[in-house]
């Protein structure tokens, strides 16, 4: 692991959950799925962090970013589909932390 | 033609906002030394030669060559290099449509789309409705293009929220056994390989 890089916290199939925080500036973490719970499908490598990309500045230290599958049930209610629907959205280490099993 | 006062242009049509704002800032730059037009022109030439072509030679090959589709689904970036296709920096996720799992593409956020392998998005994946209801209720938006799945099949949509870019690999449609990597990748569409058509064999 790179000096300038987050070691991640999470692995696959780990149950996470997206912080509820509403702050200001460039965020990448879409207001729908704040809140929500799903499991790590996969780490996708370290990246610089859009928040501060967005400010001119380095974007470092390098965030882990993740995808997250989620269920489209759990996401929005009365949700109609196969049980198993799901959404498959990125998310920076940052905005997760940890769900229950 | 005339303008709203009914005078006679004379064919000659006003700059909208956005195209006097993209003609002050590129002489801007040019005037500035920063960018030369040369450099304008080849940038615009090169996105204008990215089609959807590309993705197609990929997802055929990955039809007719089981070990590069294991590598295509492993590292997407990686194994397009081995087609001389270049998709820099960021990175390219393949996801693969089975006789259980649909899978679509998004971006909510904005219009992050495999532009490298697609060209330039479509109208409509960067409209507000599609966008928003892509992740509420797929299945109603396929049935808008069409594509109306059981039940029985699971839906996963990915919204491409940040560094990474996706590219849905289809079924390869039944009957088309023996048929060259050419006549394969012009079956493959656009939207097949966002996810919201499959590829029909003529």
């Amino acid at each position: 692991m790179a000096a300038n890089e987050i070691g991640a916290r999470f692995g696959p199939g780990d149950r996470v959950r997206v912080r509820k925080a509403y702050p200001l500036g460039h965020i990448r973490t879409p207001f729908y799925i704040r809140g929500h719970s799903g499991a790590v499908e996969r780490l996708c490598g370290a990246f610089g962090n859009p928040e501060e990309l967005a400010q001119m500045r380095s974007g470092e230290p390098r965030q882990p970013l993740y995808r997250v599958r989620f269920l489209q049930s759990e996401v929005w209610p009365g949700y109609r589909g196969n049980p198993e629907d799901a959404l498959e959205v990125e998310i920076f280490q940052h905005w997760l932390e940890p769900g229950r099993a | 033609m005339k303008d709203e006062s009914g005078t006679e242009t004379g064919g000659y049509q006003p700059y909208s906002y956005f195209q006097l704002m993209e003609v002050s800032l590129r002489e801007l730059l040019v005037e500035k030394g920063i960018v030369t037009e040369a450099q304008v022109a080849a940038t615009v030439e090169d996105i204008r030669s990215r089609s959807p072509e590309r993705g197609a030679r990929v997802v055929a090959r990955a039809w007719t060559d089981p070990a590069f589709k294991t590598k295509l689904l492993a590292d997407g970036t990686k194994a397009c290099e081995e087609l001389g296709l270049d998709v820099p920096a960021l990175r390219l996720v393949v996801v693969e449509n089975t006789p259980e799992v649909h899978n679509m593409i998004v971006c909510t956020l904005c219009s992050c789309y495999p532009r490298m392998l697609l060209g330039l998005p479509p109208d409509w994946y960067k409209s507000r409705n599609y966008r928003s209801r892509a992740v509420r209720e797929p299945r109603t938006v396929l049935s808008e293009f069409g594509l109306s799945l059981s039940e029985q099949i699971k839906i996963r949509v990915h919204d491409s929220t940040a560094d990474m870019r996706y590219l849905v690999l289809p079924m390869r449609p039944a009957g088309t056994g023996g048929w060259s990597e050419e006549r394969l990748a012009a079956m493959v569409t656009r939207d097949c390989m966002i996810g919201v058509a499959v590829p029909k064999a003529n």
